[in-house]
């Protein structure tokens, strides 16, 4: 029997009057039950107010969403008996201790006492916080917060979990953590959602990844077919200066699928064949005398995917130029 | 390693709540959300101590600034005058109904309740029992200093605890009151502002610290009808004796009048807004 999407998400519309800013629009996507599906967007394209729909905190104007098949603004009750939720900003009560934080929401989840207290315990535990479990939220760090954040959103270990850039603000080492519990919580049968800027995220952790911009989806598959669609592979050329790149750039431009794209002193292309590109690459900027300082081969990230659809980077990815336009690659 | 025991099937999940899992989950909410407001104080020491120092402070104030000053009163005056300084403290200790429901609303917890399937009203009722059982405190506080000053009971044990009772009913009718102007304004400051011109009038235009009978006719009209003089006539029928019980029904009915039309506006707020 083919099983329901643990998440459907059909045509939804909110609308801020305020702002009057169509968060979202006519936003449609699924996720399987078991699988993580990451949530790609530039700032403001909805990825938060998506997540506070699902989760119950705020109603669509117009879509429907079911979540393990319980709509969300038929059986909100319900809903929120099977979710999860770790929001974008931390939501704890700062004048508690993390351990008291935590047994609030176990007995808010209906939870006995008994129960919420181990598995408060449990959860400090597994998220290194034992030894600040008594201390008020006020004097955690940035970072302790977040993880009793993540923590507070598994009390019930609810099947379905919904993670609003989770690892935002975490150092290399938790944020590894974060992705190996994440991991082990998906292979025990839980679905996540996960909302993120970090592309290297989505990458390793996602099953399925949609790309999100003013509202819409505007591309979906997994990490490899989308990055599959950008062509093969990335050519990344350093030369001596920016002058210079520019001016391979323009020499490049013909083996490229899409125009070049210049940094400083390297540029970037977008080929079908690595190798060969490689070699005729390093052959027509010999001739035009320009030194190579560098040449690499890579797979197309997912940041890659992101610049081509949205025509700018992901924020925290490393600021690039603009494409360089056909005016450009004209130039000699 | 965890156990899967703690998770929750669809159809567990979608099972509808009988009235009495409503009623009884309300109940358990409300608890923990008072529990969580009174386990945050705890941990304030010194706001513990400034809360504590007020109502003292009013109750030494009145009884020696106007303690001598103001006549036309039968028998002792610090009698005649402790009921109201009571319901004056309690009336102005519901401030912290409005701040501490409007402080609530910034919080990032408040998100995340309502992603959880707790009772909704519970946010606010909470917030209320909280606000009472600290006003229990208080209001023992008061007594006992008010015993220091010269305060006596001119009744009996029981009916002075009845007047305990009422005063903390009171109370909390004002809490939902307040708490619903918190969840109006929605930011601290502005709560806080916004109880002022309530309470000075209502506190001082009463029956509260002078006989109602010396003030201007247009003034008693209002003195003599509104809710705090009520109160504080039923507190001293209870406490300093006197006819009792056309007083003290006439302010119960105003605390539970006023609890059962503010209560649910309070709610209804809190939800719509949630
Ligand atoms: N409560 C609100 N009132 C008015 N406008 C809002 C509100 N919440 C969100 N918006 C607007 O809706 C749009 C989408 O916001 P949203 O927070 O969902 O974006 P996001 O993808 O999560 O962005 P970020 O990556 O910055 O977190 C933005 O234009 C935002 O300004
Ligand atoms: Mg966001």
């Amino acid at each position: 029997m083919p099983e329901r999407p643990a998440i459907e998400v059909r045509d939804l519309v909110k609308v801020f009057t305020k702002g009057r800013v169509r968060a979202l629009d006519e936003l449609s996507f699924e996720a399987a039950a078991g699988t993580i599906l990451g949530v790609l967007g530039p700032n403001g394209a909805g990825k938060t107010t998506a997540v506070r729909i699902l989760s119950t905190v705020i109603r669509p104007d117009a879509g429907r969403a079911a979540i393990l098949g319980i709509d969300v603004g038929q059986d909100p009750a319900a809903v929120r008996r099977i979710i999860g939720l770790a929001g974008q900003n931390a939501a704890v009560d700062e004048n508690l201790s993390g351990r008291q934080n935590l047994l609030m929401i176990g007995r808010l989840s209906h939870m006995g006492r008994g129960p919420a207290r181990r598995r408060a315990d449990e959860l400090l535990e597994q998220f290194e916080l034992t030894h600040a479990a008594n201390r008020p939220l006020k004097t955690y760090s940035g970072g302790m917060r977040r993880r009793l954040d993540l923590a507070a959103a598994l009390v019930a270990e609810p099947p379905v979990l919904f993670f609003d850039e989770p690892t935002t603000g975490l150092d290399p080492h938790t944020r590894q953590e974060m992705w190996t519990w994440t991991e082990r919580l998906v292979r025990g049968g839980t679905t996540v959602l996960l909302t993120t800027q970090y592309l290297e995220e989505a990458d390793r952790l996602a099953d399925k990844v949609i790309v999100v911009d003013h509202g819409r989806v505007i591309a979906e598959g997994t990490p490899a077919s989308l990055k599959a669609d950008l062509g093969a592979t990335v050519l990344l050329v350093t030369l001596e200066d920016h002058e210079r790149a520019t001016k391979a750039a323009a020499l490049l431009a013909p083996i490229a699928n899409r125009p070049p794209v210049v940094a400083d002193s390297s540029l970037e292309i977008n080929v079908d064949d690595g190798p060969k590109a490689g070699s005729e690459a390093m052959r027509a900027l010999d001739g035009a005398g320009l030194a190579v300082l560098g040449l690499v081969l890579r797979e197309p990230s997912l940041d890659d995917v992101f610049l081509r659809l949205t025509g700018h980077r992901a924020e925290g990815a490393i600021a690039e130029e603009p494409p360089i336009t056909a005016a450009a690659r004209a130039a000699p | 390693m965890t156990t899967t025991s703690l998770r929750v099937d669809v159809a567990t999940a979608m099972a509808p709540m009988t009235r009495r899992e409503r009623v009884r989950w309300l109940f358990a909410d409300t608890f923990t959300i008072a529990w969580r407001f009174l386990a945050a104080m705890v941990r304030m020491p010194d706001s513990i101590a400034f809360s504590a120092i007020q109502p003292m402070l009013l109750v030494l104030l009145f009884r020696y600034v106007f303690g001598g000053a103001i006549a036309g009163v039968h028998g002792s005056y610090v009698n005649y005058l402790m009921p109201g300084i009571f319901v004056q403290t309690v009336a102005f200790g519901a401030i912290i109904s409005a701040v501490g429901m409007a402080e609530d609303l910034q919080k990032g917890v408040i998100e995340r309740f309502r992603a959880l399937p707790m009772a909704r009203a519970a946010v606010v009722t909470g917030r209320t029992m909280s606000d009472l059982t600290r006003n229990v405190f208080s209001v023992i506080l008061m007594t006992a200093l008010g015993f220091a000053v010269g305060f006596r009971v001119e009744t009996n044990a029981f009916a002075f605890l009845a007047g305990f009772g009422l005063l903390l009913l009171f109370s909390w009718s004002l809490s939902w009151g307040f708490a619903l102007i918190g969840l109006l304004v929605r930011n601290p400051e502005t709560a806080q502002l916004a109880t002022i011109p309530i309470l000075l009038p209502f506190t001082f235009a009463s029956s509260a610290f002078v006989p109602v009978g010396t003030m201007p006719g247009w003034l008693q009209a209002f003195a003599n009808n509104q809710p705090v003089s009520q109160i504080v006539n039923g507190c001293r029928a209870l406490m300093n004796g006197g006819p009792t019980e056309t007083h003290v029904l006439i302010a119960l009915a105003w605390s539970l009048g006023l609890v059962a039309v503010l209560a649910p506006l309070a709610v209804r707020r809190y939800t719509r807004i949630a």
